[in-house]
């Protein structure tokens, strides 16, 4: 299986339908499988080979990389924990740039708002550049149930889109995908050649998706931060489309997290250079726009509405939680991602979520429910990768323990109390241990050839150790004489 | 305005606010910063949270942008051949347009777009192609006729030496004219060169205090992707090619 399909039961397949008992079930699933392929693996590892090695040239040229991580956390770690004061500040300066200020409490709200802005605008068609907040909402599901003709302009969204799949890594969507697939996807879909060049593949995207912006009613963009002092926000991007995007439709709707507040223009100047080394491995992201309206007196072109709509959708219950509040310090660089021994093996579709990869497990939890989330904190190694590779010092590896802490004391597991249980009884009684000791080392090369119901899915893949001799208490004893 | 009752949306503010001042009752834990930042920023430590260190500061960890406008001259030069735009040095206007004219024939341009600024209507008069203004007095803007143009040529607020980056905005040509050409020509005086990203933001709030233009964009050279299994293609929507001219 070169690139896999999320199972049908992939939560994020179908906005709202999703069985929470299915979400752990497909992730082990798919997990399974995903390790199994070699051939998949390889190709994601080699697609992130190029980006190690521009990362670190990057890197390099920063005269202190610890330092500048420092900066861009504090940048953000104020924002977020003066949210309070910074976010009316920010709408307030926001509106009077002449731009409109939607407040969405959750996912459905948020849908419904851009709905009825479409309706207003007597809009058909829309141009959207990438914006993991529409896929955390399932806004294009919303929008072409509802009648619209509705284009991802970036390239790896819209090879996604005519794939009918989600991303796979929320920066890189299709970097599973081969580029004889991606052939095959354009000669389907829009009648072209095959080709083996990704050039050539990028320039039959390019002139296909030329006129949709010309012709596109509305512009539905993200937004990577929003500028308190200012009231801009700004996007990030390499391709160009999201400033197409902007430009020339009529309206524009951009559509972000409560929590991309920053406190000060300046604070970008760190922050975006952070994001594109980080996250790609650049010294800066082709484009870094900041829009604070629409299309002003004298000005030539631009759009005659800008709307934002501000997204809660769980990030205050997040907030709330004092000790993970910096997960919302993040800035989607995808950095933590590309560095997860987890996520370079089972893949980005694995996780169901929108969210993929270390900080993807450690807020899906808090966005969707511990009880149904909480197997993604079981998916990392404990490795400690994503913490170092954060441009803004998220403890990321440190949030997995404590989700998994959090999980076993809101709803522990009687199996696992029962085992606690029972070994506290037998530890705390020496000949209890010597005597458990003893049958162990003679049940475990009768466990290795049943493969008893409980070790049997760790057995699966691994070799138990040769019982040794005897006790480490005996040994030592043997020692002492 | 459209959307949702004006009624509606304040009460989602009120509710989503009564939540953040819920959720900030409870203070978090210092962040996880260490060394000279952390101190210099503990000892800043205002009321309530921290604040980082102002741009004047220098932010010394960064991308060097140079001492002198010389060496940071250099430096852009460097970044915009990294990033593969073109940098072409003149010393006047009259040979910013023998150049322009050199690269419209040297490239095919049939069409080539501009705006109404006076460096840059200089250099296309009595151009050898056609030419099309995009903020024409009286006009509407018209994109049909923008996109069919091979060219756009802009002035720019500066260019930062950091990170090879030209800071366009919509008073440098409007929003589409950098963006939707084959081609994008900035024509810029050296002088327009600033070491650092803070100190490109530091500048234009100066020149535009009270009102910033509501597109501000660092173009940071030509349009690229890595969206096919992470291979480097430029001219993924916006311009394949980005051509500085820098004058002086």
């Amino acid at each position: 299986m070169i690139a896999p399909t999320p199972s049908p039961a992939s939560p994020h397949q179908a906005p709202g339908s999703h069985d929470p008992a299915t979400a752990k079930k497909q992730f082990l699933h798919d997990a399974a499988e995903h390790v199994r392929d070699t051939g998949h693996r390889s190709f994601v590892r080699k697609a992130l080979g190029g980006y190690y090695k521009s990362r670190d040239a990057q890197k390099a040229r920063y005269r202190d990389w610890e330092q500048a991580r420092d900066a861009a956390s504090l940048a953000k770690w104020s924002a977020v924990n003066r949210l309070d004061e910074l976010l009316p500040r920010f709408v307030a300066n926001f509106e009077a740039g002449g731009g409109k200020v939607h407040w969405a409490r959750d996912a459905a709200e948020a849908r419904t708002i851009i709905l009825a802005i479409l309706r207003d605008a007597e809009a058909r068609s829309v141009i959207k550049s990438k914006c993991m907040t529409s896929e955390e909402v399932h806004l294009n599901q919303a929008m072409e149930a509802d009648g619209y003709g509705v284009v991802e302009s970036d390239l790896g969204e819209f090879i996604q889109q005519l794939r009918g799949e989600p991303p796979y890594h929320f920066v890189f969507p299709c970097m599973h995908v081969r580029r004889e697939e991606i052939s095959d996807l354009f000669g389907r879909h829009l009648g072209t050649p095959p080709t083996d060049s990704p050039e050539e593949l990028t320039m039959i995207a390019r002139r296909h998706l030329r006129r949709m912006y010309v012709e596109a009613d509305v512009g539905i963009t993200g937004a990577n931060f929003l500028v308190a002092e200012t009231g801009q926000i700004s996007i990030t991007e390499n391709e160009g489309n999201a400033r197409l995007t902007v430009a020339l439709p009529r309206v524009h709707i951009a559509l972000a997290g409560i929590e991309k507040v920053v406190e000060r223009l300046d604070d970008l100047a760190v922050l975006l250079p952070m994001l594109a080394t980080a996250g790609a491995g650049q010294p800066m992201t082709c484009y870094n726009t900041l829009y604070a309206g629409p299309r002003r007196e004298g000005e030539c072109d631009g759009p005659e509405e800008m709307h934002l709509v501000l997204l809660d959708n769980a990030r205050t219950a997040l907030l709330a939680d004092a000790e993970q509040r910096d997960a919302l310090q993040c800035i989607r660089c995808g950095a933590c991602l590309n560095v997860c021994p987890i996520f370079k093996n089972v893949g980005g579709f694995t996780y169901g979520t929108t969210y993929q990869g270390p900080i993807g497990s450690v807020i899906t939890p808090h966005l969707r429910g511990l009880a149904d989330w909480n197997h993604l904190s079981g998916a990392s190694s404990l490795c400690g990768a994503c913490t170092d590779a954060c441009p803004v010092r998220i403890d990321i590896h440190h949030h997995l323990l404590h989700n998994r802490r959090n999980a076993a004391r809101t709803a522990p597991s009687r199996l696992e109390k029962l085992g606690h249980r029972l070994f506290a009884f037998v530890a705390s009684r020496p000949w209890l241990f010597a005597a458990g000791g003893w049958l162990f080392r003679r049940m475990l090369p009768l466990a290795k050839a049943v493969k008893p119901p409980l070790l049997s899915a760790w057995l699966a893949t691994r070799d138990l150790p040769p019982a040794p001799r005897e006790s480490f208490r005996a040994a030592w004893k043997r020692r002492q004489r | 305005m459209s959307g949702r009752s004006a009624v509606e949306n304040a009460a989602a503010r009120d509710a989503i606010l009564a939540r953040v001042r819920e959720a900030l009752r409870l203070p978090a834990p210092a962040p996880h910063v260490k060394g000279r930042v952390a101190a210099e920023v503990t000892a800043r430590d205002g009321e309530r949270g921290l604040t980082i260190l102002p741009a004047e500061a220098g932010r010394p960890w960064l991308p060097d942008g140079g001492d002198s406008p010389a060496e940071s001259l250099q430096i852009l030069q460097e970044n915009l051949e990294k990033l593969r735009a073109e940098c072409f040095r003149v010393s006047d206007l009259a040979a910013a347009r023998a150049c322009l004219v050199e690269q419209a024939g040297k490239r095919g341009w049939r069409r080539v777009a501009f705006h109404g600024d006076p460096g840059v209507e200089s250099l296309v008069q009595d151009f050898p192609c056609s030419t099309h203004r995009v903020d024409a007095p009286g006009a509407v803007f018209d994109k049909d006729a923008l996109e069919a143009c091979d060219a756009g040529v802009t002035t720019c607020e500066c260019l930062v030496a950091q990170t090879g980056s030209i800071l366009v905005s919509s008073e440098s040509g409007g929003r589409a004219l950098s963006i939707l050409p084959h081609a994008h020509v900035v024509v810029a005086a050296v002088e327009q060169v600033v070491p650092m990203l803070a100190d490109a933001l530091t500048l234009v709030r100066q020149r535009h205090a009270g009102s910033l233009p509501s597109m501000l964009s660092f173009i940071t050279g030509p349009s690229r992707t890595g969206d096919i299994e992470r291979i480097l293609v430029l001219g993924a929507h916006g311009p394949k090619e980005l051509l500085v001219i820098l004058v002086g």
